[in-house]
């Protein structure tokens, strides 16, 4: 019964992947990046992960596609893209070959799937990953966290406390960085470019 | 063949992943290598998540809701009477009246929260770059970048 469901969100997963590889228009590119997500946040819900498919689902399609949509905007076209971007979407370039990429993505693919012969089978319940962290953690972590059921809050937000707090001190890094990145150019120059930046930065 | 069938997983999440790698290094355009760059990501996050699931398993939510400390101490006695059943059965909460539910493994769920919210962080600092690329050179294609940076 599930197949009936999984098979769909996995071919519409790879077809969207291809889509976006083939796909010249920026804004249509930007569009099925946020359609990956969410199909990856549904095939994440299958697999009992329900916390990292709502994550995905509006970190990766919400935010990256405001991002992404928000640099398309502050990154006009130009003359020369517009008129590859508007009509002929599918158009590839003729100066550039793919034959050497798709070459070295074939390579890498099959020594990948090369490994996954030693890898344990989907679901099995022996599998290292499985058994080796102790599993009776699980349990322990109800009356350690006073009655909280999700075990995946449990360890994100107790035992794995630090991690959470180094990845909070990541993200503030990161928007410093961008803040300082987006304003330097307003102390530079500021005269064209700075009303659509300060509205980036708020 | 069937003993290879059960490594589908593995293989999809090796297509998406090589889909985005070809984005990587076949586009030009800044902003669609980062797009590359975000698939490739995503179908990391699937390779740890397939890994965590349990055959017959459900999302690692326990079912009993009692109180902190009677649960503690009966759960702790039931654990010793079947910790061979937990070994070979994977995650599995011992409740009260032994009923048995298959929990998928929680940890590589925690891996990749935060993997995603690492993984905006760079984009958003990614997009920046390119945002100030643009101002500086007037173009977010690579090869004109390259080419401009050679006749300087």
């Amino acid at each position: 019964m599930m197949d009936f469901i999984v098979i769909p969100i996995l071919a519409l997963l790879a077809a969207t992947a291809v889509t976006v590889a083939r796909i010249r228009n920026l804004w249509a590119a930007v569009m099925f990046t946020g359609i990956y997500s969410f199909l990856s946040a549904s095939w994440m819900l299958i697999l009992d992960a329900p916390d990292v498919a709502f994550t995905e689902a509006a970190v990766g399609a919400g935010i990256t596609t405001i991002l992404m949509l928000a640099t398309l905007s502050l990154t006009p076209r130009r003359h020369r893209k517009s008129s590859r971007l508007s009509s002929e979407d599918f158009e590839e370039r003729p100066s550039k070959s793919p034959v050497i990429p798709l070459l070295i993505v074939t390579i890498t693919g099959c020594a990948l799937v090369y490994g996954t012969f030693d890898m344990p089978h989907f679901g099995d319940p022996n599998a290292p990953i499985q058994v080796y962290p102790e599993p009776s953690f699980v349990e322990k972590s109800q009356p350690d966290m006073h009655g909280l059921p999700n075990v995946v809050t449990a360890v994100l937000a107790s035992y794995r406390g630090y991690d959470t707090l180094g990845e909070t001190a990541v993200i503030f890094t990161a928007g410093i960085a961008v803040l300082l990145i987006l304003r330097k150019n307003t102390d530079d120059q500021g005269i064209s470019e700075s009303p659509p930046l300060t509205g980036e930065n708020a | 063949m069937t003993e290879f069938l059960g490594l589908y997983n593995y293989w999809i999440v090796i297509f998406l992943m090589m889909t985005g790698f070809y984005i990587v290094i076949a586009r030009e355009n800044l902003i669609k290598t980062i797009i590359g760059l975000n698939i490739f990501q995503t179908s990391v996050f699937l390779l740890y998540i397939t890994m965590g699931k349990v055959t017959h398993g459900t999302a690692p939510i326990l079912k009993s809701s009692h109180g902190g400390e009677s649960h503690g101490g009966k759960s702790h006695g039931a654990e010793h009477g079947q910790d061979l059943h937990a070994a070979t059965e994977g995650h599995i909460d011992l409740s009260v009246d032994a009923v048995t539910e298959i929990y998928s493994n929680p940890i590589p769920s925690v891996l990749m929260l935060t993997a995603i919210v690492v993984g905006i962080a760079t984009t958003a600092l990614a997009l920046a770059l390119v945002v100030r690329i643009r101002e500086e050179y007037g173009t977010i294609e690579e090869d004109e970048i390259l080419e401009m940076d050679r006749n300087s």
